[in-house]
This record gives structure tokens, C-alpha cells and sequence, in this order.
């Protein structure tokens, strides 16, 4: 049993067995044996997932960000501005947006890995600085399909249709099309981790970060890279969120970064760096969203839907230390 | 008698370092500890602060048994000990740190104005009395805060007041300061435990010496009979401790690979102040050069130097067939064939979380990723060859290295040095921290490597290694190369003697 639990995916699985027997026995009803609630929870779940996904990257080069929320935020104004008042092409407008994101985590990545500023300190004040970015693009209002016309009069525009495909179900729709976006993300953060020389680059700086630059390893490109990759991840969930709110709202994302955290601690993976991996990730974004569902299909209040969720991550995290320091 | 301790044993993992140690310790007496880097000296002292627990042994202060869990018990048993690395908080005002745990307070809330009196009281003996102690600390040069940090160990009226090397930033005026101090608390009735690697200080200090070597107590006199000479010869010891399988001797006619001149290093804290000053030497194809010192006289830099650690703050010239320059960054010595092997392999050398597999290819990891894409395949073909060639034992390439002992890491990081095809390499305590075993498996491999016409710069604290290994050695003292030793003229007194920055004894 001991041996069993000496493998963090084996702890982070259990932990998730459990949330689903869980689920099982309070199942509201048979509520928890539909396949819709299981769709809707994978669909609710994306968006965090997506950004979790950069983080574990970030995380394993022992670092953190925190500016994802408010690049989500910049991402989703960005790409609603484009696309609704501008009428660019939805190829175009996807580029712009993911590109803006991303320049806000090569900025982020900039001040930590060039000028040795702390991971938290860099990306708290892009947290910041993105947030005011967005509010300066959407001139601080939510960016919706009610378009002032260049006569000053008000009409309501079509939503482009690259809005109502990220909206929508695929098979039936059985799936929506943002978890397949996730399910993608993880894919490719799962080939850069496991399989490309920089993937082991970013675990060796996580690892020890003198021996890796002893060792050759191009530290400051490696770190540019993986916040790089995690504002591009905030960027697509950026997409994500405004195709589901069907605008661009500024304040949107507050806090998500703190989500996106959670689900890759409770995964296993060590805040240390140097340890850990996407499936874990994933596995952790399960835990935390079908928790949250089960206490909502059981009409458990808001309140007491967060004081359980905020001791059951501690619980959760304390079970995966606890095995790691043994 | 003030401190006795009797018969103290301790071992680490199974390893024993200390081997029944007495220690005896009069009121108003200065007791020199001396002993090599890794005679056991800092367990001892660590053990009378409180950090370790002996395994074995009593202590008694006064002729009444104490015992030290923490530093808080050997500091109310009147302990005090002033450590090599500074232990003082920078980032906190002078008075802060004098008080630290004993504040002046009043209802409650620190008086500084009290403090501050009493700071200046305390500093005033060192020739501080006017330093504005509500500073931050850091804003000192090291040698202020070297003095407020035995200012601070001598405030607390200790009785036993031990002293580890604690002249290592002073200059002379300073030192002179330091004795007169010691001499006001040997009249006060405090005992004193100094360390110390300075000749010149040793005697200036004593009026016992103690010497120790590997974990065991050699020899205690009084001071004024014991020879310097008789000093040199209680450190070293007669035999030489296990056979070094001496290498065969360099070719006769091996040309001149690398010219080294004018090596500098700028101190990173203290500006004009030099971490190693102008140092220069040649060395030919396939030879050993050592570079011996004691601690803080600047091997280590010189290595980190020339592998490209210090990027800018670095400079000096290189002639070389193939390296035309000082390497600005390790990947740029890595590129010149150069490799390094550092010292702390958990600090600098090893990814303790990744396998055997992954540690070996970190530097020449593009060779096993064509395109970026990674063979792992490739990967644990190349370390199952060193697994087997430099027999590591080991589960298999693909196990965490941080499961290996220390004998098979170190091997690790070797195979990673010369996977990267290396004509010059540089080993910084390549045994460290190694069995005896491993330890002759890794001289044969030094001795294999130099065969190939590799070059090797080797720095190893354990003479017996050094003299069996090197062809040449480099004594460095305080930065410099105080003295360079053939094979014939090297002994262990003639090197102790030139890194203790005694006249060189040298034919």
C-alpha cells in the first residue's frame, strides 16, 4: 500500500476515486449518471484547465504566474475588439489576441529570467499591468455584439461565427469544443515536457538551476519560453471565455490564477520545481471541478461550496506532501 | 577546570568523523584547535554549540554535566561561538544584530535609544565606537561585520567563547585589535577555543595547541613546546592514509597545451577587492597540475574562471591551440572542451530528481534530441556504455541519481564531463564525500583519462591524493600562487607550508 502511494499520479488518482465515489453515492438524483453533467463539468472546467496547463509548465521551472487571470481578461478583449468592432477574419483575430497574450508572458518572462526579478513579483505586477491593459482596449467596458455605428447610433451586430463554434458541441454536441481545446493544450504541453529537449531543460532549471547552468543549459531562453508558453495558454482560455460569454468583458478571469494553482498542486506537482508533470495536472483539474459539481448538483450553498472546496485542497495537498517527504 | 569534554564520538549516515575526543579547557586560556579541512574540527565545535548531538560523550562545564539539544541550550550554558560563515542578518541594523534575542527593551518595546548606548559601549574596544549602528548591516564592509559579529558573541558574557577561523576577512590592524580583546576576556575569566590555519596566529594566540586529524585527537602541549615544524608534522601525520595508485609518469617530451596569465577575479561585494589576483600558469598535454590552498584561498575560483562561471567578472589570457579565449559562460567552455566537475555535487553538480540517463546528457543533450525531439533510446545507450565502463552501480540508466550513493553520483558526474569529450578537465574534489572503495575506482580513472592526452586541473583537500595524483602542484594562498611544487619537491609539509603563506621550502 505504502509502495502503491509512492507514485504522486497514484496519490492524485486516488484522490479523484474518491471525489467519484463520492459523486456516486450523492448523486442528486442520478444527476451524476448523466452523461450532460459530465459534459458540462469538462465544459466549466476548461478554461482553467487550459491555464493550468501553462502553469505546470511555469511551475516546474520552479517558478509561478500569476498574471494569467488578467492576460485571460487582455485576450478576451483583444479578441472580441478584433473580431466584432474591427471585423478582422477570425484567423486574424485569434492571431492577435494569442499574440498579445503571449507577449505579456514574454514580458513576464523577461523580468525574471534577464533581470533576476522573483517569479511572484514579476507576474504579480503584469497581473496588474495586464489588467489595465485590458481595461485601456475595451476602454473599460464589457466588449459586446451591441456596437456603436460610426452615425453614433447603437445597433446589435452578428456574433462572428468563429464565437459560435468555440461555443458549441462537437459529436452530437456530447463534447464542447473548448475541452477539446484543452485536451489539445495538455497534448502539446505533454510532448514539450516529455518529449523535447526543452522540456527537459525546464525540469533541469526547476531541478537545480546552478547545475543546469553549469551544465550548459540556456537558462534565460528556456525560462522566456515557459512563460511565453503559459501567457499563450492564458491567451486561448482568453478565447474560450469570450466565445462563452459572447463578449469581452475587462474584469473577467479575477482569481482564476489561483484556480489554475490549485488544480496543479493538488495534481503532485512540487511548487519546488523540478518535479511533476501535465497528466498530474489534469488528473488535479478533475479532482477540484467534479468536487465543485457534486456540491452544486447536491444544492450545497456557495458558502459552504468554498469552505468544503478550501479544506479539501489542503486536505489534498497535505496527502501528496506528506507521502513525498516519507 | 571550565569545559571538559570527554570521549565525544559522533558519525553522520554511518560514517564515523569523530573518534572519542577529550577536550579540556582552563578559565583564561586560549586553546588553538588545528587540524586539515576535514580533521573534524567544525563537528567538534558544532557539537559544543548545540547543532549536533554526539553520539557518544559527555560535556561538563564547570565540573557539571550539560547537555546541548539546540544552540539555545549552549548559549544558557554560556556558550558562544562565532562561526567561519557569517551568521549575522544583513538586511538588519547593526544594534539589531548585537541584540538579537536579548533586545533592551522597556514595557515591553525595544529601547533604541539604550541600544544604541550600549551598542557603541560594546563596539568601541574594536575601534567601531562611532559607526552609526542603526545602519543595515550589509552596508558594512565584511571585515566590520566580522567584528560586530564576535562583538555580539562577546556581549552575552560567555564564558566558553569559540573563534572558527575568525580572522578570515580581517586585515592586520584588526587582528591586533582581536588579541588585545582576547586577552580582556581571558582576564575576565572566559576560556577560548580558536581555530585557525595561520602560523603567524596561532602562535600570537596559544597557550595550548590541539591538533587533530581524521576525527582523531593526535597531540595537546602548551604552545611554547610545540614546534612550528612539530606543528606541520602533528597535522599531516607520518603515513600516508591508503595507497594512490600513482599514475604513470607524464611524457617526457609532452608539448605545452594551455598558457593561463593574469587570471583575476573581481570580488562581487567589495569593489577593488579581488577574489583571485593575477594568477598564471602553463600546463602540458596529458598532465596533472593540482592547485592546493586552504580554505578560501581561491582554487575553486580559479576553476570557475576558467570553465566561464563568472562571465564578466572574470578576466586574464588564455593561449591554447584551441582555445584562443577566457570561456564567458560554461556553454562557451563546453564548446572549447573544457569540463568541470564542482565540488558540492548536490549544490552544483547533480539534478537530484532526474535519472542517471538524464544527468549524464544535460550538457550534450542536443546530440540526443535531432531536431529537439528526444531519444531516449540514444540516451540510455550512452550512459548504459558508463554505466558500465566506469561501473556505477546502479538499477539502470533510467533510475534517480538521489538513490545512488555518493561513490556512484560522483561517477555520474564524471561520465557527464567526459561525454562531453573534454581536453581539459577540471576536478574539484573529485572524493569527496566517497567511500575508500570508490575512491581507488576514481583515481584509476584519472589516471585512464590522462593516458588519452587529456589535461587535468585537480584540487583535492586530502594531500595523500594530491601528492600521489599531480604532476605539478600550484599552492594558492589568499588568491594568489604563492608557490608551484614539482613531484619530487612536493611533500606535505612543503605544501602546508607555502598555503599557510609560510617562505616556500622549495629546492
Amino acid at each position: 500500500m505504502k509502495k502503491f502511494f509512492a507514485h504522486p499520479a497514484a496519490r492524485a488518482l486516488f484522490a479523484l476515486l474518491l471525489v467519484m465515489i463520492i459523486g456516486s453515492i450523492f448523486n442528486a438524483d442520478e444527476t451524476f449518471f448523466k452523461w450532460g453533467t459530465h459534459r458540462d463539468t469538462l465544459r466549466q472546467m476548461s478554461t482553467y484547465g487550459i491555464l493550468a496547463c501553462g502553469m505546470t509548465v511555469v511551475i516546474i521551472t520552479g517558478g509561478i504566474d500569476l498574471a494569467v487571470g488578467s492576460v485571460l481578461a487582455l485576450s478576451a478583449v483583444l479578441f472580441t475588439k478584433l473580431s466584432i468592432h474591427y471585423d478582422w477574419p477570425p484567423a486574424a483575430a485569434v492571431a492577435g489576441a494569442l499574440a498579445g497574450a503571449m507577449a505579456a508572458g514574454f514580458l513576464s518572462g523577461t523580468f525574471t529570467a534577464r533581470f533576476g526579478v522573483q517569479p511572484f513579483i514579476a507576474t504579480l505586477a503584469m497581473m496588474v499591468f495586464a489588467r489595465g491593459m485590458a481595461k485601456w482596449v475595451s476602454g473599460g467596458e464589457k466588449v459586446s455584439t451591441y456596437v456603436q455605428q460610426t452615425d453614433g447610433s447603437f445597433s446589435y451586430e452578428e456574433p462572428p461565427a468563429i464565437m459560435n463554434f468555440l461555443n458549441s458541441g462537437l459529436f452530437n454536441n456530447n463534447i464542447a469544443v473548448v475541452t477539446i481545446l484543452f485536451a489539445i493544450s495538455a497534448l502539446v504541453t505533454w510532448v514539450l515536457l516529455s518529449r523535447l529537449r526543452w522540456g527537459r531543460y525546464l525540469y533541469a532549471i526547476g531541478g537545480n538551476e546552478e547545475a543546469a547552468r553549469l551544465s550548459a543549459v540556456p537558462v534565460r531562453a528556456v525560462k522566456l519560453l515557459a512563460y511565453s508558453y503559459s501567457g499563450l495558454l492564458a491567451g486561448l482560455a482568453g478565447l474560450c471565455q469570450a466565445a462563452q460569454e459572447m463578449q469581452g468583458d475587462p474584469e473577467a478571469g479575477v482569481s482564476y490564477e489561483l484556480t489554475a494553482i490549485a488544480m496543479v498542486v493538488i495534481g503532485g506537482t512540487s511548487l519546488m520545481g523540478g518535479r511533476g508533470g501535465v497528466g498530474l495536472t489534469i488528473v488535479g483539474a478533475l479532482t477540484i471541478s467534479y468536487l465543485e459539481k457534486i456540491l452544486s448538483i447536491n444544492a450545497v450553498g456557495e458558502a459552504n461550496r468554498l469552505m468544503l472546496t478550501g479544506a479539501i485542497i489542503v486536505g489534498a495537498v497535505l496527502f501528496q506532501r506528506s507521502q513525498n517527504n516519507a | 577546570m571550565l569545559l571538559q569534554m570527554s570521549d565525544i564520538s559522533k558519525g553522520f549516515f554511518g560514517i564515523p568523523v569523530l573518534h572519542g575526543i577529550d577536550l579540556h579547557l582552563d578559565a583564561g586560556q586560549t586553546l588553538v584547535l588545528a587540524g586539515e579541512n576535514g580533521a573534524g574540527k567544525s563537528t567538534l565545535m558544532k557539537i559544543l554549540g548545540g547543532v549536533h548531538s554526539p553520539d557518544s560523550g559527555s560535556i561538563l562545564i564547570d565540573g557539571q554535566p550539560v547537555i546541548l539539544r539546540q544552540p539555545l541550550d549552549a548559549e544558557r550554558a554560556g556558550i558562544a561561538i562565532i562561526h567561519q560563515e557569517l551568521s549575522v542578518i544583513g538586511a538588519m541594523s547593526v544594534q539589531d544584530n548585537l541584540f538579537l534575542g536579548h533586545e533592551i527593551t522597556r514595557l515591553g518595546m525595544v529601547n533604541r535609544r539604550d541600544q544604541g548606548r550600549r551598542a557603541q559601549e560594546l563596539l568601541r574596544p574594536f575601534g567601531l565606537g562611532d559607526i552609526d549602528t542603526s545602519r543595515r548591516l550589509e552596508t558594512f564592509p565584511i571585515a566590520v561585520r566580522q567584528l560586530i559579529e564576535i562583538a555580539r558573541a562577546t556581549s552575552r558574557d560567555a564564558r566558553v567563547i569559540v573563534m572558527d577561523e575568525p580572522t578570515s576577512s580581517l586585515a592586520d590592524p584588526d587582528v591586533a585589535k582581536l588579541v588585545q580583546i582576547m586577552a580582556d576576556m581571558k582576564s575576565r575569566g572566559a576560556g577560548i577555543i580558536f581555530i585557525s590555519h595561520k602560523m603567524s596566529e596561532i602562535y600570537q594566540v596559544a597557550d595550548q595547541i590541539m591538533v587533530m586529524r581524521d576525527g582523531r585527537h593526535v597531540a595537546t602541549s602548551a604552545a611554547a613546546e610545540m614546534s612550528p615544524q612539530a606543528l606541520i608534522t602533528n597535522l599531516v601525520g607520518r603515513e600516508l592514509t591508503g595507497q594512490i595508485p600513482a599514475p604513470p609518469p607524464l611524457e617526457a617530451d609532452a608539448p605545452e597545451m594551455m598558457k593561463v596569465s593574469g587570471l583575476s577575479v573581481a570580488s562581487p561585494t567589495l569593489p577593488g577587492q579581488w577574489v583571485i589576483q593575477d594568477v598564471g600558469f602553463s600546463v602540458r598535454r596529458g598532465e596533472i597540475l593540482g592547485f592546493s590552498g586552504l580554505q578560501g584561498s581561491g582554487c575553486s575560483d580559479v576553476f570557475h574562471a576558467l570553465y566561464g562561471s563568472f562571465g564578466r567578472r572574470a578576466r586574464g589570457t588564455i593561449l591554447s591551440e584551441t582555445i584562443r579565449s577566457l570561456p564567458r559562460s560554461p556553454r562557451e567552455a563546453i564548446a572549447h572542451r573544457i569540463a568541470f566537475l564542482p565540488a558540492d555535487r548536490k549544490e552544483s553538480g547533480l539534478i537530484l530528481q532526474m535519472s542517471v540517463a538524464q544527468n549524464i546528457t544535460l550538457p550534450t543533450l542536443p546530440k540526443f534530441s535531432p531536431g529537439g525531439w528526444l531519444s531516449n533510446g540514444d540516451e540510455n545507450r550512452c550512459a548504459g556504455g558508463y554505466i558500465e565502463a566506469l561501473r556505477i552501480r546502479c538499477m539502470g540508466p533510467r533510475q534517480p541519481v538521489r538513490f545512488l550513493s555518493g561513490g556512484n553520483q560522483q561517477k555520474v558526474l564524471l561520465a557527464r564531463c567526459l561525454e562531453t569529450k573534454p581536453i581539459l578537465l577540471l576536478l574539484d574534489e573529485p572524493t569527496r564525500g566517497v567511500d575508500v572503495g570508490a575512491k581507488h575506482e576514481i583515481y584509476e580513472l584519472i589516471s585512464q583519462i590522462r593516458k588519452q592526452g587529456t589535461t587535468i586541473l585537480l584540487i583535492t583537500t586530502e594531500l595523500p591524493e594530491m601528492l600521489g595524483l599531480a604532476d605539478r602542484i600550484c599552492v594558492m594562498h589568499r588568491g594568489h600562487i604563492s608557490n608551484v611544487l614539482s613531484r619530487d619537491e612536493a611533500t606535505q609539509e612543503n605544501i602546508l607550508a607555502a598555503a599557510m603563506g609560510g617562505e616556500a621550502q622549495s629546492a
